[in-house]
C-alpha cells in the first residue's frame, strides 16, 4: 500500500506526520511512502532527506491524494482535503469527531476510512501510538519553558555573592500527561513545583515526580478515574468551590501557574479566575495549556500573550507541539508507525482493517461508509489494574472512621466473648475451691495482667536482657526452698539446699549478665 | 521479723521487679532497671530468711555463698555470643528447683499428715502451713504439687537440651524417636493417668514416675525442634520456667513467688509469641517441629550466583552514600561482630549514613544479634528492626548481609507456594546492590533456595564473615 502524507495547510502548523526515521520503518512492514514536497522542511526535515530513503517526492498535494491509499497526516483534514477523499482510502490523523461533526459526514458520505489518532483508547497495548500522550508530553514541557521565558527570574534558589535569589514556585494544576511534564520540568529546574489534580489516585505520580501535592480536604473528592478511561469528570460545585477557595489562598505566593485542566467532550473548566490573578505578584506567569478549549483562567486568550492590569502575562498559545516541530513531528510519526504496524499484522503491505481490535475498533471514526463513532464500551477497563490498591488507600474520613468503628465493635465483642468465658471459670474454680485458694489466685491473675501490659512494652532490642533478667527473677524459687529448709526430714534439707545454690547461681548469674550486657548499649 | 514486715518486703519487691522489667522499655532506663530488681530480689530474700519459721542458717549461708560464687563466675565469663547457652542454662536451673521444691512439699505433708495434735502445733515454717490445711486444700495442694513438678521437669530437660543444640554439644538438627508426636502424645496422657492416681492415692512413687515421663517430654520435645526455631524455645522455657514458680508459688502460699512467676511466665509467652509472628509461623507448628506442607510446587529460580572478590565490594561501598547491614546468626558463628563494628566505623567516619536492620529472629536468642553489635560498640540508636527500617531499603545503595539467609528471602512474598510464604522479611533486594557474605551456597536453616542470591543486584561474597571483612577493611578509603 501507498502511505502518502501532505503538507499540513493549517497556519503556523510545523508539524509532519513522517519522518524520514519512521519512512524507513514503514518501507519494513511492506509500503510504498510518499509525500508533498516541502512537508516537512518546517519541522527541519529536507525533501532531499525523504529522498535519500527511498520516499517518493509528489509535488501537489491533490496528486498526492490520488496516488495514495493511505493519508497520514497531523491535524484533522481541512474541507479542501476531504474533498479528494475517495472510496477505500483510508486517512490518519487527529479527528476530534465530538467537535467535528458535519465533518464526520462528509468523510462518511466520501465512503472513506477514517482512523482518529484522538480516538485511541487508553489501554497499555495502546501507548505505544497514543498521539495525544506524546503531544501533551511536548506540550507540557514547552509551556514551562514559555514560562521561563516570560519570567524575569531564575527557577531555582541561588545565593550568589550578588544576593539571594528565591526559587520560584510553580503551580500545576491537572496532572495528567502534560502537567506531570511540565512538573518534571520544573523540579529538574529547581523550581518548587505544587501540583493540583481533581483525580487524588494521582497523587503518587505527582510526588514521584518530585511535587507537592496540593491536598484537598474534601469528602466526596473520590473521582473514579478508571470509570473515564483514565480523563477527569467534572465536579459537584461544592468540590469546585473548595477548589477555587484553595488556589485563592496560594495565588499570592505563585510565581508561575501552568493550567492543563481538560474534561473530554466540554469546554475547559474555568479555575484561575481573575481574581487569582489580581492577587498574584507583578511579572507572574501564567500558560493555559486549556486555551484552545476556552482556557482555564478567566484572562486567557486563545493563541495570544496578554498581560493584565497588574503586570501578570497570561499565555494562551495552542500550538505548543507546533513550537517544537521537530520533536514533535518524530514522536507523532513514531505513533503513527505503530498504528501502522497493528494495521498491517503480516508486515506485508497489505491493510488488515481489523474491526474486532479493540485498539482499531476504537479509533476509527468512519468505515465502509458507516460513522463507527462513538465506539461501543472498550472490552479492557483503561486502567483497571491499579483501581483496588488505590481504593484501599484512598478511604474518606467517614468510611475510615466506618472501619474504625467496626474493628473496634468487633473487638468489643471479642473481649467481652473473652470475659464472658473467663469469668464463668472464675465462677466455676470459685464454687469448689477454698477462699486460701482463692485469695492467691487473685493475685496470680492480676500479676499476669501486669506482666502482660509491661512487656508489651519492652523495646525488641533489649529482649536478650529481658530474657536474662526475668532469669535472674525466676530465681525467686528461692524462697521456697528457704521455706522448706528448716525442716525436720533430712531428704527435705537436703533437696532444698541443692534447689537454694542452683537458684542463687541463677539470681546472681542473671542478674550481673544482665548488668554486663546493658552497660555495654552506648548510643553513637 | 513479725509475718507482717515480711508480707511488706513482699510487696516492696513485687513492685521492684514489675519496675525492673518495665525499665526495659529504653536503652537508658533499663540500666536503672536492672538495680530495681537486684533490690527487689535482695529485700525478698532477707525478708524471707530472717522471717518466721526458717531453720538450717548455716546451710542456707554456705548454699547462697557458693550459689553467688558461682554465679559471678558464670556471668563475668561468659561471651555474648554464648548468651543463648547461658540463658538456657539458667532456665533448666529454675526447673530443677522447681522439681525439688515440688517433691519436698509432698514429702513434707506426708511427714505433717503423720504426726499427731500436738506435735502439729508445734510445727513452724511451712510445715506449720501445711498443719492447717483442710482436706480440700490439701487436695488443690497436691494438683499444684503436681502441675509445679511437671513443667519444673519439662523445663529442665528442655533447657539443657536446647543448652546442648545452641553450645553444639548435641546435634542442632531436628531429631525425633521413632514415633515421633506418639511418642509425646503418649507420655501426655500417661502424666493426666498419673495425675489422676496421685490425686486418689498420694504416692510418692507416682509422683517421681510422673517426674520421669515429663524429663523425657522435655527432652523430645526440644529434640525435635530445629537450630533457627531455638528463639522460639528459648522464650517458651522462659516462660514455663516462670509458670513452675508460679506453680510453687501456690504450693507454699508465697504470694511474691506467685507475681513473679507470673510476671515471668508472661513475658516468655509474649517473647514466643513476637518470634512465631516474626516467622509468620504457629506456635504449634513450631514446637512441634517442621515447616508446614506447601501448596504446590515452589517458584523455579532463574539465573545464577555471582560471586565478588573483596576489592568488588570494597570499591561500591567507597562510592555508597547509604549502608545497611543485615546481620544474622552467621556472624555470631564467626564471631565477626568486632570486624563489622570495625568496618560501620570506618564507613561513618567516611561520612556515610550506616543502619543496622534487624530482624526479629535473626540469630538464636530474641534480640541476640543487639547484644552482640553492643558487645562490638556498635551505638544502638544506629541498630533498627524490621518494621523501622523495612521501607528505607528502597532508598539504599549498598545492603551487606552478613549470616542471613531465611529473612532475606524474597520468596516468603513472591513465592505463595514457599514453605515461608507471608513471613515478614527484610526486603533488602529493592536496594541498588546487595553483597551477601555467606560460607558457600548452601541453603538456609529451613533448606529452601533464596532467589535473592540469584537477583541481579546481588552478589555473593563468599567466605567466613570474619575474615571477608577483614580482607574489606584496607580497600576502604
Amino acid at each position: 500500500m501507498r502511505i502518502g502524507t501532505p503538507r499540513e495547510i493549517v497556519s503556523g502548523e510545523a508539524r509532519v506526520a513522517m519522518t524520514p526515521e519512521s519512512a524507513i520503518q514503514l518501507q519494513k512492514l511492506g509500503h510504498e511512502c510518499l509525500i508533498e514536497a516541502g512537508s516537512g522542511k518546517a519541522a527541519g526535515f529536507s525533501d532531499d532527506a525523504y529522498r535519500e530513503v527511498g520516499v517518493a517526492v509528489v509535488d501537489t498535494p491533490d496528486a498526492l491524494y490520488a496516488v495514495a491509499d493511505i493519508i497520514a497526516k497531523v491535524r484533522p483534514p481541512e474541507p479542501v482535503e476531504i474533498e479528494w477523499l475517495t472510496a477505500e482510502k483510508t486517512l490518519i490523523s487527529f479527528f476530534y469527531p465530538t467537535q467535528n461533526k458535519d465533518l464526520l459526514e462528509v468523510a462518511r458520505d466520501k465512503g472513506a476510512n477514517i482512523i482518529a489518532m484522538d480516538m485511541v483508547p487508553r489501554i497499555s497495548r495502546a501507548q505505544k501510538m497514543d498521539a495525544l500522550s506524546s503531544m501533551a508530553n511536548i506540550a507540557g514541557y514547552r509551556a514551562l519553558i514559555e514560562a521561563g521565558n516570560n519570567f524575569g527570574r531564575f527557577f531555582t534558589g541561588q545565593i550568589t555573592a550578588a544576593g539571594k535569589v528565591p526559587p520560584a514556585q510553580v503551580l500545576v494544576i491537572g496532572a495528567g500527561v502534560a502537567g506531570l511534564s511540565a512538573i518534571g520540568t520544573a523540579t529538574s529546574l529547581g523550581a518548587i513545583t505544587y501540583a493540583f489534580d481533581v483525580r487524588p489516585e494521582v497523587a503518587e505520580q505527582i510526588e514521584s515526580m518530585g511535587a507537592e501535592f496540593v491536598f484537598l480536604d474534601f469528602a466526596d473528592q473520590q473521582q473514579d478515574g478508571a470509570a473515564t478511561g483514565g480523563y477527569a469528570a467534572p465536579s459537584s460545585p461544592e468540590f469546585r468551590e473548595k477548589q477555587l477557595e484553595k488556589f485563592r489562598e496560594l495565588a499570592p505566593k505563585i510565581d508561575i501557574v501552568i493550567t492543563t485542566a481538560l474534561i473530554p467532550g466540554r469546554d475547559a473548566p474555568k479555575l484561575w479566575l481573575a481574581d487569582m490573578v489580581a492577587a498574584m505578584k507583578p511579572g507572574s506567569v501564567i500558560v493555559d495549556l486549556a486555551a484552545e478549549r476556552g482556557g482555564n483562567c478567566d484572562l486567557t486568550v486563545a493563541d495570544h500573550r496578554v498581560v493584565s492590569d497588574n503586570g501578570v502575562i497570561v499565555i494562551g498559545y495552542t500550538d505548543f507541539p507546533s513550537r517544537m516541530a521537530t520533536q514533535a513531528s518524530t514522536l507523532y510519526a513514531t505513533n503513527i508507525r505503530h498504528m501502522m504496524t497493528d494495521l498491517t499484522p503480516a508486515k506485508d503491505g497489505i491493510l488488515v482493517h481489523n474491526m474486532e481490535d479493540d485498539v482499531i475498533r476504537g479509533a476509527t471514526v468512519t468505515y465502509h461508509g458507516e460513522i463507527t463513532y462513538p465506539p461501543p464500551p472498550s472490552k479492557i477497563q483503561a486502567i483497571s489494574a491499579q483501581k483496588p490498591k488505590e481504593k484501599a488507600k484512598e478511604l474518606s474520613p467517614e468510611e475510615k472512621r466506618g472501619k474504625e468503628v467496626a474493628n473496634f465493635n468487633a473487638q468489643t465483642k471479642n473481649q467481652v466473648a473473652l470475659l464472658a468465658i473467663g469469668t464463668m471459670i472464675m465462677l466455676l474454680v470459685g464454687a469448689y475451691a477454698p477462699a486460701s485458694f482463692m485469695s492467691h489466685f487473685i493475685v496470680f491473675v492480676l500479676a499476669c495482667f501486669v506482666g502482660f501490659q509491661v512487656i508489651w512494652n519492652v523495646s525488641h532490642s533489649l529482649h536478650t536482657p529481658l530474657m536474662s533478667v526475668t532469669n535472674a527473677v525466676s530465681g525467686i524459687v528461692l524462697l521456697g526452698a528457704l521455706l522448706q529448709i528448716g525442716s525436720g526430714n533430712w531428704l527435705v534439707v537436703l533437696l532444698s539446699a541443692l534447689s537454694v545454690l542452683i537458684a542463687t547461681v541463677n539470681i546472681v548469674g542473671g542478674f550481673l549478665v544482665t548488668r554486663r550486657m546493658l552497660a555495654m548499649f552506648q548510643k553513637s | 521479723m513479725t509475718i507482717g514486715i515480711v508480707s511488706a518486703a513482699y510487696i516492696v519487691a513485687a513492685v521492684l521487679f514489675i519496675l525492673s522489667l518495665g525499665g526495659l522499655s529504653g536503652q537508658e532506663s533499663a540500666k536503672r532497671a536492672v538495680w530495681y530488681g537486684i533490690a527487689g530480689m535482695a529485700l525478698a530474700v532477707i525478708a524471707t530468711v530472717f522471717g518466721p519459721g526458717v531453720g538450717n542458717w548455716f546451710i542456707i549461708l554456705s548454699m547462697i555463698a557458693g550459689g553467688s560464687i558461682l554465679g559471678y563466675y558464670v556471668a563475668s565469663r561468659v561471651q555474648m555470643t554464648e548468651m543463648p547457652q547461658l540463658v538456657a542454662a539458667l532456665h533448666s536451673f529454675v526447673g530443677l528447683a522447681a522439681v525439688f521444691i515440688g517433691l519436698n512439699a509432698h514429702v513434707e505433708a506426708v511427714r505433717v499428715a503423720g504426726l499427731d495434735e500436738t506435735a502439729r502445733t508445734a510445727l513452724t515454717g511451712f510445715a506449720a502451713i501445711l498443719a492447717h490445711k483442710e482436706p480440700v486444700e490439701l487436695v488443690i495442694m497436691k494438683v499444684e504439687v503436681f502441675i509445679g513438678v511437671f513443667i519444673g521437669a519439662v523445663t529442665f530437660t528442655g533447657s539443657v537440651i536446647a543448652f546442648g543444640k545452641l553450645a553444639g554439644k548435641v546435634d542442632g538438627k531436628a531429631r525425633k524417636l521413632p514415633g515421633g508426636h506418639f511418642l509425646n502424645a503418649g507420655a501426655a496422657i500417661l502424666s493426666l493417668i498419673l495425675f489422676l492416681m496421685y490425686l486418689s492415692g498420694a504416692d510418692v512413687r507416682i509422683l517421681v514416675l510422673m517426674t520421669a515421663v515429663a524429663f523425657f517430654i522435655g527432652y523430645h520435645l526440644i529434640m525435635g525442634i530445629g537450630g533457627a526455631d531455638m528463639p522460639v524455645v528459648v522464650s517458651m522455657l522462659n516462660s514455663y520456667s516462670g509458670w513452675a514458680a508460679a506453680a510453687i508459688g501456690f504450693t507454699l502460699g508465697n504470694d511474691l513467688l506467685i507475681v513473679t512467676g507470673a510476671l515471668v511466665g508472661s513475658s516468655g509467652a509474649i517473647l514466643s509469641y513476637i518470634m512465631c509472628k516474626a516467622m509468620n509461623r504457629s506456635f504449634i507448628s513450631v514446637i512441634l517441629g517442621g515447616f508446614g506442607a506447601t501448596t504446590g510446587p515452589q517458584m523455579e529460580i532463574i539465573g545464577e550466583q555471582t560471586a565478588i572478590e573483596a576489592e568488588g565490594v570494597a570499591a561500591a561501598l567507597n562510592e555508597a552514600g547509604t549502608v545497611i547491614i543485615v546481620p544474622g546468626y552467621g556472624m555470631a558463628v564467626a564471631q565477626a561482630q568486632a570486624a563489622v563494628a570495625e568496618l560501620t566505623r570506618k564507613l561513618r567516619a567516611a561520612g556515610k549514613q550506616v543502619r543496622f536492620a534487624i530482624h526479629p529472629v535473626a540469630g538464636r536468642l530474641p534480640g541476640h544479634m543487639n547484644v552482640l553489635l553492643a558487645e562490638a560498640k556498635v551505638p544502638y540508636d544506629i541498630v533498627l528492626e524490621m518494621d523501622e527500617i523495612n521501607a528505607d531499603f528502597a532508598n539504599t545503595d549498598v545492603v551487606i548481609v552478613i549470616g542471613s539467609n531465611d529473612v532475606v528471602n524474597p520468596a516468603a512474598q513472591e513465592d505463595p507456594n514457599s514453605p515461608i510464604a507471608g513471613m515478614p522479611v527484610l526486603e533488602v533486594w529493592k536496594a541498588k546492590q546487595v553483597f551477601v557474605s555467606k560460607r558457600g551456597q548452601g541453603t538456609g536453616y529451613s533448606g529452601i533456595e533464596n532467589p535473592l542470591f540469584y537477583k541481579e543486584n546481588t552478589r555473593m561474597f563468599y567466605g567466613d564473615a570474619k575474615k571477608s571483612i577483614d580482607k574489606l577493611l584496607p580497600s576502604l578509603v
